[in-house]
């Protein structure tokens, strides 16, 4: 059944497009502004870091122990939310970015897993001790850009 | 209603759950939050015979499921068995515990709020006002019919430092049918064994154990505040992340005065469920 467009006979029509017109520029202005804030929001800790975290040197740089240990402990902690690729999943973001490869340095990962991001859902990790903290990290850091399907 | 006890029952038998980073705590809270989305089931129990008394076991079976990074809830089901006596259920506790500082500092702030609703409890997870040993040779019979509605505040401090926790638990408890504010304390230490992980899968490394000291006891209450007539125990601590994602706790525990129990002994098991709802959600 086709359904006939109402005739505009007394402006009604366009009287009432213009709400609609205006309600809709409304809710694509709040959709733009929240993949802003979300954008904004994704990184953000990034710049919370302070100087003295952001330069922290890793312990374990470098080392395959460190890989194979910081490995262990992911899974054991991070996969559920994170992947066990470190692809991420729905809702929690893949640690194979850009963001987190290339723009953070091991002290800014550790950073974000002493202290967490807890708007965001990430929990502190300082019940971890430190070492097991740098291990991670440098387990994370190991991982490259590359994600787990390209690799195949 | 069957296919959700099904579900439910399935995830805590089969589902994949995470491997456990529990301090070895009874009555100690430290700061440290449940992972959001976790559900951690816990069976925490006590034995411990007061003089001129029937021995006696406590147990608090407990749902931890953190809601938030930042604040998480539990539910408690509580029972007590006492020799020459009976078994009984002895009431619920509900929880919460809001971090209101989001970031790591040296000292961490945690409020705790609870409800309880018991009767002739001898879990004994808190010890308050002049809690002591003669609460617990009352029969069950007697103590019964007395049920507590109770509230009761906590302010948990935590620090972290090196591989060590320190925490710290300033207890408030009022009886919301009545009678003065009670006052008590907890605190305990731990560490791992070893603070770097292996490389190598392994069962018994180092660091899936955690050993510690505890010491809790009363303050009195608001009318009688201060260590006259009040019970406080102490004793070391052990946890050890067993395979199959269970963390197993002891802990021999001693009333260091007259006033209290003169030996506790405490257990307890605990298993992590990762993503509990969504798994729910999705039937896995």
């Amino acid at each position: 059944m086709k359904v006939r467009p109402m005739k505009n006979r007394s402006g009604l029509h366009s009287a009432m497009a213009k709400p609609a017109r205006s309600t809709f520029r409304g809710l694509a202005l709040l959709v733009g502004a929240a993949i802003c804030a979300f954008a904004a929001a994704d990184g953000a800790w990034l710049t919370k870091v302070p100087a003295k975290d952001h330069e922290r040197q890793n312990p374990y740089r470098g080392q395959d122990e460190a890989v194979a240990a910081g490995h262990r402990i992911f899974l054991d902690h991070c996969a559920q939310c994170h992947g066990e690729d470190a692809n991420g999943t729905k809702k929690k973001p893949p640690l194979r970015s850009e963001r987190v490869q290339q723009e953070a340095t091991d002290g800014d990962i550790h950073w974000l897993l002493v202290n967490g991001n807890m708007k965001k859902g990430m929990p502190s990790w300082a019940k971890l001790p430190d070492q097991q903290l740098w291990q991670v990290t440098t387990y994370v850091k190991s991982l490259g850009t590359q994600t787990a399907e390209s690799r195949h | 209603m069957i296919k959700t006890t099904v579900i439910i029952l399935s995830l805590l038998f089969t589902a994949s759950v995470t491997q456990a980073q529990e301090r070895p705590y009874f009555v100690t809270y430290s700061h440290e939050m449940e992972e959001p989305g976790n559900l951690e089931v816990e069976s925490f129990s006590v034995i411990g015979q007061p003089p001129a008394g029937n021995l006696f076991f406590g147990s608090t079976l407990e749902f931890e499921y953190g809601v938030k990074a930042w604040w998480t809830s539990e539910f408690y089901l509580d029972g007590q068995s006492t020799q020459n006596d009976s078994t009984i259920f002895t009431g619920f506790r509900w929880e919460n515990r809001i971090r209101p500082l989001l970031r790591e500092h040296v000292i961490n702030p945690v409020i705790y709020i609870e409800y309880e609703n018991i009767s002739a409890d001898k879990a004994l997870r808190e010890v308050v006002g002049h809690d002591g040993a003669a609460d617990l040779t009352t029969p069950n019979g007697e103590a019964r019919p007395d049920v507590e509605r109770e509230l009761e505040l906590k302010l948990i401090l935590g620090t972290n430092w090196r591989g060590w926790n320190f925490s710290e638990n300033f207890i408030n408890e009022k009886n919301l049918l009545g009678g003065p504010w009670e006052f008590g304390y907890a605190w305990a230490i731990s560490r791992p064994l070893a603070l770097a992980a292996s490389a190598r899968p392994c069962n018994f490394c180092r660091e899936k154990f955690q050993v510690g000291v505890e010491m809790y006891g009363g303050l009195g209450d608001a009318n009688s505040f201060g260590l006259h007539e009040t019970s406080h125990y102490i004793g070391p601590t052990i946890n050890w992340a067993a395979p199959g994602n269970v963390t197993l706790s002891f802990s021999p525990q001693f009333g260091v005065n007259d006033y209290s129990v003169p030996h506790l002994y405490r257990f307890g098991v605990s298993y992590e469920i990762d993503q509990f709802l969504s798994r729910l959600r999705k039937g896995e």
